[in-house]
């Protein structure tokens, strides 16, 4: 049985709905950032599907970009990371608690 | 043949993302996040398209990785408290509503498919100098417009981690 | 000077707003001066406009102007014709007598009060209420529509309100434990029952005719078809019910008593000359109304004649000389409104008239005793005051006379004539009770007179020696009054005193103003034929039943005692009448007590459910406030999930559609 489209559908869905988990119910600051990047990755791999599915090449053009930014994410998001940990001594995301009523 | 690796690399794959967002230390998670990305670019060449898939490995699992476990090492992230300790609240919707979304982009994705096979495509679809074309002519503007960005996140990332501005 | 009639009420308003504004910076002589001299003014004025009114012919004696229109309103049904009210004032007979009262004995106890309040505080605020009463008085008997009449009725009850509780700190009857604040309440609550009549009888005369102007509504009751009487007795019985309540007759007596808590001067003005005769005056002004509706008409001589008697036997045991007195005025009223029961419109003016100057009279002697003795208003600790009061005592001795009508005393003329105006109309069973309470009239003044001015003094002796004649300002206000008392009365000589020609210059006088009952001319011009002996047997019976009531008095008052052992053998009727009948005891039950309860439900409904609604508003506000806080914990992570919760919500509904 070949692989069709499905298969690499489901496969990110579920991939994407990991790190959505990731997100909600993990403490880390960092950590949080780690699963923001499975989410990002599985929206890649649908583009890619797509791209495959269709023979449009303007699928991979926009992985292309996806990664790029990712990475200036990743770097301003860590930045910010340490500017709180200067702040609270932890990278624990709970600390942050400043729009508590 | 295909087939094989495609479920060898999906296994992977769920298998690292599934640490990524349980392990407590870090550290293991960020490794996971790597063996990840690298499955994720395998699943990309069996897809045609190889460029992208060697974009993957190198900007991806190389220099974002290896930045976040910089930072990691920096600031000597210890391992994290278990998830008993997050709120009920959280503990009770959070799975749901993350099923919920799974079946719903799945459900979308396979309504958009069209049919249950791929088609043949070029040789040279998802090389490098198909891609070098399209992004010189076609998308020179984002192209030119990401540089920027770049620059900008550069900048920004230098700026906030600062000690003092 | 016809021309300027409108300002006679206005005038005294300079005075309300010069003694209002600035009247705390003036000294108590430029007060008590602006305020007497806007009521001079007035009152010099009104002599002007009656003497022009005199020269005019005897069939267009009346002058009206108005100031402009008030109420412009459409067609009314089922008059069917456009409806307007304005500020219509009118001099003609019937005004120019009362207006010459009002003016010329407000005057007169405006000077009077210079020399009374003197030691109060708040000089000037009683002079501004005093000429605000003036003002709304003028344009209560200058109105020309009922509705102008009705301005000034309210006016003069507003006014009577703020006089009565002027001492608004100082307690009034320790019995029952009635401040001088809440007598002033219940005067204006009593009448504002019989105003709330008024007005329904006002609001039904309006939808009917289209006009509330008095020479209009006469002329329309003159071609009012005999279908009409039901609807014109029931207006004349709530305009009726009006009278009672501001001319202090059953069932809403119960004021004026209570009402003496005011200054003594305003207990002269307001609650013997001027303000409780309105209705008199509004009575005998809608006479064209009372003699198309013989039963309301009857329904008056009834109330008349029953206040008189009931009120005239609460004075013979009444022990505070101002309540005799007060109780003295209900009754005298109800001979007014028995006169103008039985047609003899002119007899109750004629009253009304004299009872100003005598009744005044009484009051401010009474303000001098009581100023001569600080305070004291007991008359069981006075007595023998003749020497220490002899212009007081002089002029109270020719008031007394002519209340209980001596011949040739202003009194004797008035009461004869209603007396023989009841008679001659047939009502034997008003008469019998008008004689009864005549006599009564004359025992309880001459009882009065005694008590306070003969015999020994009963008080502390510390005050008997204290005791001073009053000043001229309040002397001489008594003296007038006591000149007026002597001859106002031959304004009106009867027939058969007139030694063949007819010298009753009132009747001629008032007969154009008012509408006699249809066939046969009523009791007026049927007495005026009667010269004969019937005449001189009904003058003696008045007479002699004054005479019988002085002597009585003087027999039982001599000798110390003798009142005490009739009153013990009087029993129960002695306490009966003693206690007033306990009729402010049954209004308590039966109407302030449901009432109160009322209020009290009404409160708590108020606090409890209106209140609670509100409250509930807010209250659930708050809550759902609490509830939503609940989502704001400040972790990043739950309001991450709150956002995949919506983006969910949106995927399905994408999908569902």
């Amino acid at each position: 049985m070949e692989p069709g489209p499905q298969h690499y559908l489901i496969l990110s869905a579920i991939l994407f709905a990991l790190g959505v988990a990731g997100v909600l119910l993990r403490r880390g600051a960092i950590t949080i950032l780690m699963s923001i990047e499975l989410m990002l990755n599985a929206a890649n791999l649908v583009f890619i599907t797509f791209a495959r599915q269709f023979d449009h090449i303007e699928g991979q053009i926009y992985v292309f970009f996806i990664i790029t930014l990712a990475a200036a994410e990743a770097a301003v998001g860590l930045a910010i990371v340490i500017a709180l940990f200067r702040l609270r001594e932890s990278t624990d995301v709970d600390a942050l608690r400043l729009l508590k009523w | 043949m295909e087939t094989a690796a495609f479920v060898v690399l999906a296994l992977m794959a769920l298998v690292s993302a599934v640490v990524v967002v349980t392990h407590r230390h870090a550290i293991v998670a960020a490794l996971a996040l790597a063996f990840n990305l690298i499955s994720i670019a395998g699943l990309f060449f069996v897809l045609n398209a190889q460029f992208i898939g060697f974009l993957q490995v190198i900007v991806y699992a190389g220099a974002i990785m290896v930045l976040i476990l910089f930072v990691l090492m920096l600031l000597n992230v210890q391992a994290e408290a278990s998830l008993r300790t997050v709120g009920v609240f959280q503990r009770l919707f959070a799975p749901l509503a993350v099923l919920a979304l799974a079946l719903l982009v799945a459900g979308g994705g396979f309504v958009a498919a069209e049919g249950d096979r791929f088609p043949p495509v070029d040789s040279d679809f998802g090389s490098v100098e198909r891609l070098g074309v399209e992004l010189f002519t076609r998308f020179w503007y984002p192209f030119e417009a990401i540089s920027l960005l770049l620059v900008v996140a550069m900048i920004g990332a230098v700026l906030l981690a600062k000690r003092r501005l | 000077m016809l021309r300027l009639i409108w300002l006679i009420p206005l005038i005294p308003l300079v005075g309300v707003a010069v003694n209002g504004l600035f009247g705390r910076k003036f000294s108590r002589v430029a007060s008590g001066t602006i305020a007497a001299s806007t009521i001079l003014v007035s009152f010099l004025l009104s002599v002007g406009a009656v003497l022009q009114l005199a020269k005019l012919p005897e069939e267009a004696r009346r002058f009206a102007v108005t100031l402009g229109s008030w109420m412009p309103l459409g067609v009314v049904e089922p008059a069917g014709r456009a409806f307007e009210v304005g500020w219509e004032f009118a001099l003609d007979p019937l005004s120019a007598v009362l207006l010459l009262v009002v003016t010329g004995v407000g005057f007169l106890i405006h000077l009077y009060s210079v020399g009374y309040m003197e030691h109060e505080a708040d000089y000037a605020r009683f002079f501004v209420y005093l000429n605000l009463f003036m003002s709304m008085m003028c344009t209560l008997v200058l109105a020309d529509n009922l509705l102008v009449l009705f301005v000034g009725w309210e006016g003069v009850g507003l006014c009577s309100y703020l006089l009565i509780g002027f001492f608004y700190d100082r307690p009034f009857d320790e019995r029952s434990g009635m401040s001088c604040a809440d007598a002033g309440r219940k005067a204006f609550i009593v009448n504002r029952i019989g105003d709330f009549a008024f007005l329904l009888g006002m609001l039904w005369l309006a939808v009917e005719f289209g006009t509330l102007n008095f020479h209009e509504l006469s002329s329309a009751l003159a071609h009012a078809g005999p279908g009409a009487e039901a609807f014109l007795t029931g207006v004349g019985l709530l305009l009726f019910i009006g009278a009672c309540g501001k001319s202090a007759q059953i069932p809403l007596y119960v004021w004026l008593p209570d009402a003496m808590a005011g200054p003594t001067p305003v207990s002269a003005l307001i609650h013997a000359a001027t303000m409780v005769t309105a209705g008199v005056y509004m009575v005998c002004r809608m006479s064209a109304l009372y003699s198309a509706a013989p039963e309301a008409l009857a329904v008056v001589a009834a109330i008349g004649a029953l206040t008189a008697f009931m009120a005239a036997t609460m004075g013979v045991l009444a022990t505070d000389i101002k309540k005799v007195l007060a109780y003295s005025t209900v009754s005298q009223l109800g001979f007014m409104f028995a006169a103008a029961g039985v047609g003899a419109y002119t007899a109750a003016m004629f009253h009304l008239v004299t009872h100003a100057f005598f009744k005044a009279l009484l009051f401010l002697g009474a303000g001098s005793v009581i100023h001569a003795l600080h305070g004291t208003q007991d008359i069981r600790e006075m007595g023998g005051l003749r020497a220490k009061l002899p212009v007081t005592h002089a002029t109270f001795v020719i008031a007394w006379l002519a209340i209980a009508g001596i011949f040739p005393f202003a009194g004797f003329f008035s009461k004869d004539e209603i007396l023989a105006d009841a008679w001659h109309a047939g009502h034997p069973v008003i008469w019998g009770l008008l004689v009864v309470s005549a006599l009564l009239t004359a025992f309880y003044m001459t009882r009065l007179v005694y008590l306070v001015f003969w015999g020994a003094h009963r008080g502390d002796p510390h005050r008997l020696e204290q005791a001073h004649e009053s000043p001229r300002t309040m002397t001489v206000p008594l003296g007038i009054l006591a000149v007026l008392s002597i001859v106002g009365g031959f304004i009106g000589i009867p027939a058969a005193l007139s030694f063949g020609s007819d010298l009753n210059f009132l009747r001629h006088w008032l007969a154009p103003a008012l509408t006699m009952a249809g066939a046969g001319h009523g009791a007026e011009s049927a007495a005026a034929a009667h010269i004969g002996a019937g005449e001189y047997l009904l003058i003696a019976a008045a007479l002699g039943v004054a005479a019988f009531g002085i002597l009585l008095a003087m027999t039982i008052y001599r000798r110390p005692g003798t009142a005490d052992r009739l009153s013990r053998a009087a029993g129960p009727v002695y306490t009966l009448v003693r206690n007033l009948y306990w009729v402010d005891e049954l209004y308590e039950l039966i109407v302030l007590r449901p009432f109160y309860a009322i209020s009290r439900a009404f409160a708590a409904l108020d606090r409890w459910v209106i209140d609670g609604l509100v409250n509930a508003a807010g209250i659930t506000t708050e809550l759902t406030g609490q509830v939503i806080k609940l989502f704001q914990t400040g972790l990043v992570r739950n309001y991450a999930l709150m956002f995949l919760m919506g983006v969910v919500a949106v995927l399905w509904y994408l999908a569902t559609v």
